[in-house]
C-alpha cells in the first residue's frame, strides 16, 4: 500500500523479493546497492543468520528522486526463502506494492519453486490481496548453470497465466521484453494473462535491473 | 478480497495535528524523539530531536520489530502486545500500537523514566487513534490523485535513468 506524504513530499513504495531459498534475492538487492549511485540508496540491512541465509528480511531503500516535487522512494525487501520462515514471510508482505518473484532455474528446484509460488499465492491471499491484480514479474535466476530448465517448462510450471474478466484487458498485449511473445491473449475462447518474466544472472547482475525497472514501472503506473 | 493495494495519503493538515499531539507528549514526557511509522515500514511523521542515523532503515525495523512480537502475542493466546519495550543503558524506545495501523514510536534517554513515559503515551495514543481513525475513514480506497497520475510518466523517465535504460 503506498502512501503519498504530502507534508513531507515523499511517495513510498514496497517491492517484496519472493521465492525459494537459495534462488539469488539477497543477491538481487546486493547487485543493485552496488550498482546504483551511492546517492540514490540508503543503508542495505541483512537479517540473517550466521551462515548468511536471509532469517527475517534484506532491506534497501532506493530514490528515485524528485518527481513533481515529490521525492519517490521505493523500499526493495527480500523473505526468507527456506520453507519453515513462513510466519516472517508474511509478515514482510504486508503493505506490499509489488512483488518479483525470483525462481531458481534448476531442473531439481523445480518443486522448490513450485511450492515457493504456492506459498506466494496463500500468502498474499490472508493479506487480502489478488496477485493477479498487482504489479508482479517473476525472474528465472541462474540462466547460466547447465542445469537450467528450459523457459517453456518454467513458464508452464510457474507463471502458467490466469483469466481475464474485465472486457477493458481482453486484447491481446504485445510482451515488450519478448518480441513476439504476449501477456495477454487468447486460448481455446478465453482470455489469459501471464506476469512479464525476466531470465537473470544475479551473481553477474545480468537480468537485474531489467526486473527491477519493469517491476517498479508497474509499481508507479498502479499508483496512477 | 481487495483487488491491488490501494494507496493512502497524508495531508499537512494531518501532519499538524499529529505533531500538535507528538509534541505535546514529548513536552510533559521530557522523552527526545517520537515517530510515526505505518505497520509496512514506512516513516510518516517525526518530532522532537532529529535522529542521528538513518530513519527509513530505522523505520522498517521498528515496524519488523512490532510485526514479529504482534504474532508472538498471538502464539502466546493474546490478542496483541499493546506496546514494546526495549531498554538500554542511555538510550531507550517504546514502541505502541495506534488504531492497528500505525506505531507511535517513542526515543527516550536517563532525562526521564519508563514510568512517565508509559503514562504520557496513554493519552497521546488515545488522541492519535482519534486522529488517525478519522484520517482512514475518509481516505481508505480514495481515487488515486491528480498528482499521482501527473507523476507517473515522468516517474517512469527517472527509472530508466537510474535503473538503465
Amino acid at each position: 500500500m503506498s502512501m503519498i506524504n504530502y507534508a513531507s513530499r515523499e511517495i513510498n513504495c514496497k517491492i517484496v523479493y519472493y521465492g525459494p531459498g537459495l534462488g539469488g534475492k539477497t543477491t538481487n538487492l546486493e547487485f543493485v546497492y552496488n550498482k546504483v549511485t551511492p546517492s540514490s540508496r540508503g543503508k542495505m540491512i541483512s537479517l540473517a543468520t550466521e551462515t548468511e541465509r536471509t532469517l527475517f528480511f534484506d532491506f534497501l531503500p532506493v530514490d528515485l528522486g524528485t518527481v513533481r516535487g515529490f521525492q519517490v522512494k521505493f523500499h526493495l525487501y527480500t523473505v526468507p526463502g527456506q520453507v519453515y520462515y513462513n510466519a516472517s514471510r508474511k509478515l514482510i508482505l504486508k503493505g506490499v506494492d509489488g512483488v518479483v518473484f525470483v525462481a531458481d532455474s534448476q531442473l531439481e528446484r523445480m518443486d522448490a519453486n513450485v511450492e515457493s509460488m504456492t506459498n506466494l499465492y496463500e500468502n498474499m491471499q490472508e493479506h487480502g490481496l489478488d496477485l493477479t491484480r498487482l504489479p508482479f514479474a517473476i525472474q528465472y535466476n541462474k540462466r547460466d548453470l547447465p542445469n537450467a530448465a528450459p523457459i517453456p517448462d518454467l513458464q508452464a510450471a510457474l507463471n502458467p497465466g490466469w483469466p481475464v474478466s474485465e472486457p477493458a484487458r481482453q486484447r491481446e498485449t504485445p510482451d515488450p521484453a519478448h518480441p513476439g511473445e504476449l501477456l495477454v491473449y487468447q486460448q481455446d475462447g478465453q482470455w489469459i494473462e501471464r506476469a512479464p518474466y525476466f531470465e537473470a544472472v544475479a551473481v553477474s547482475g545480468e537480468g537485474v535491473f531489467d526486473t527491477l525497472k519493469a517491476i517498479s514501472k508497474l509499481v508507479v503506473k498502479s499508483l496512477g | 478480497m481487495s483487488g491491488g493495494a490501494s494507496s493512502w495519503s497524508f495531508a499537512e493538515a494531518d501532519a499538524v495535528r499529529i505533531q500538535g499531539i507528538l509534541t505535546e507528549f514529548l513536552r510533559d514526557s521530557s522523552a527526545r524523539t517520537a515517530f510515526i511509522i505505518d505497520r509496512t515500514g514506512q516513516l510518516i511523521v517525526t518530532t522532537g530531536e532529529p535522529p542521528q542515523f538513518d530513519a527509513t532503515t530505522f523505520a522498517s525495523l521498528a515496524a519488523a520489530d512490532f510485526s514479529a512480537n504482534d504474532q508472538l502475542a498471538r502464539l502466546l493466546g493474546e490478542p496483541e502486545f499493546g506496546a514494546l519495550v526495549h531498554q538500554g543503558e542511555k538510550e531507550s524506545m517504546y514502541l505502541a500500537d495506534v488504531a492497528h495501523r500505525v506505531i507511535l514510536v517513542v526515543l527516550f534517554d536517563n532525562r526521564t523514566t519508563l514510568g512517565l513515559v508509559k503514562l504520557r503515551v496513554r493519552t497521546a495514543v488515545r488522541d492519535l487513534t482519534a486522529a488517525f481513525a478519522e484520517l482512514f475513514a475518509g481516505r481508505d480506497g480514495a481515487r488515486p490523485t491528480r498528482i499521482a497520475r501527473e507523476l507517473v510518466g515522468e516517474a517512469e523517465d527517472e527509472i530508466d535513468r537510474l535503473f538503465g535504460t
